[in-house]
């Protein structure tokens, strides 16, 4: 198991290599002088900002989120091909419909990246939360069975994603 | 064989453009219309970097770019303002 | 340029715009604003990866040296893309737009627009915002 410690040096460190990588795609180089300056700012900027945040959101499980992220871009993929069938198709054969996932993550992190995932991928966009966060209401553009559509959200995305953020 | 697929992708993201545009005038609803517009400004990105290539230059990125962040920030700012009636409270 | 690598560059550049054009239709097509939000999300998203990773390739290739920075744009999308549609699911929620009349489990709206448990959705019925 991997955890991030909470460092005075790099208070937010997946920030910093955000901010580090942000830099050198914006400036599209990979000059020395860049790179210093982007380490520069990769340091400077989280240590400035960290005393506003609270509550740290921690990975857990790096080597799962790296693969999180390439099955989440396969299926973006696969869920676009099947939403450009559907919007193609004849529209009798169209069965949109709501429905309620009831929510295990608890943390602002976990929701929001699971709604943003449910939205990218399986023919779904996630529309409301409950106010005590135990529901996730979606409206999928092709609902067979919503049982089914609440069993293959919850094995899909969100087991990873409680075990990535370990809550 | 570059250049006619440029031409070919400039005149399928016309016709998008257009179909987006029917869908503002039409509405029905203040959502839609919103819509429409998110949709709108990831369509003209589209054009926009489909230019650079066309003219072989970067330059048009950074324009791209701030149209991205722009149109985000202005649809969320709308929706907003449909919520509660209010941007800053 | 190689003739195929220019082919390849132009068959992502038209799947790409392909894709762009099937958003649209979509935006246009379907019933109801909650159907509709499926084609710009989704159909789009991957229009403008298909678009930046050509324009990221032919940038590469007339500079001589490797261009990226069109990836800046599609992280953008990517993460910008779900939260606008769910911002506007939630704003046509809030303000009781009816789905169309074929829609499943049509009862939710009415909680979720209140942001209760779908359980209580027969103890109020007014529809107004809390």
């Amino acid at each position: 198991m991997f955890t991030v410690k909470e460092s005075r040096f790099l208070p937010m460190p997946f920030h910093s290599l955000l901010l580090f990588v942000v830099w050198l795609l914006l400036n599209n180089t990979m000059a020395f002088g860049h790179i210093l300056l982007a380490l520069f700012f990769g340091w400077s900027i989280p240590k400035l900002v960290s005393i506003l945040k609270h509550g740290h959101p921690t990975i857990k499980r790096p080597w799962l989120t790296v693969r999180y992220f390439f099955m989440v871009m396969k299926d973006i993929i696969t869920a676009n091909i099947e939403v450009a069938l559907m919007v193609l198709g004849p529209l009798k054969k169209l069965q949109p419909g709501f429905a309620a996932i009831p929510l295990d993550i608890t943390s602002d992190l976990g929701v929001t990246l699971l709604a943003s995932t449910i939205s990218l991928t399986p023919g779904t966009v996630s529309a409301e939360i409950s106010e005590d966060r135990k529901w996730l209401y979606v409206h999928a553009l092709h609902l067979d069975n919503a049982d089914e559509l609440i069993a293959q959200v919850k094995q899909r995305y969100e087991i990873p994603l409680k075990e990535i953020l370990g809550c | 064989m570059l250049t006619w697929a440029v031409i070919i992708v400039a005149i399928l993201i016309c016709i998008a453009l257009f179909l987006n545009l029917w869908r503002l005038v039409q509405g029905p609803s203040l959502q839609d219309r919103i819509l429409a517009l998110d949709t709108m400004y990831i369509n003209s990105i589209a054009l926009i970097i489909l230019y650079g290539i066309h003219m072989g230059t970067g330059l048009y990125f950074e324009a791209a770019l701030l149209i991205a962040m722009l149109g985000f920030v202005s649809t969320s700012a709308l929706c907003k303002y449909l919520l509660r009636g209010d941007l800053i409270e | 340029m190689a003739t195929w690598l220019e082919g390849l560059i132009a068959l992502v550049l038209i799947i790409g715009g392909v894709f762009l054009l099937i958003g649209s239709i979509g935006l246009v097509r379907l019933p109801d604003l909650y159907t509709r939000l499926h084609g710009p999300t989704k159909a789009t998203t991957l229009g403008m990866a298909g678009l930046l990773l050509a324009s990221s390739v032919v940038s590469s290739i007339t500079q001589g040296s490797i261009s990226v920075h069109e990836w800046l744009i599609t992280l953008f999308l990517l993460i910008t893309a779900p939260v606008s549609a769910n911002m506007i699911a939630k704003t046509a929620m809030h303000h009781d737009l009816t789905p169309w009349k074929r829609t499943k489990g049509q009862e939710l709206v009415d909680p979720a627009s209140r942001q209760a448990p779908p359980s209580d959705h027969h103890s109020v019925k007014d529809g107004k915002l809390p």
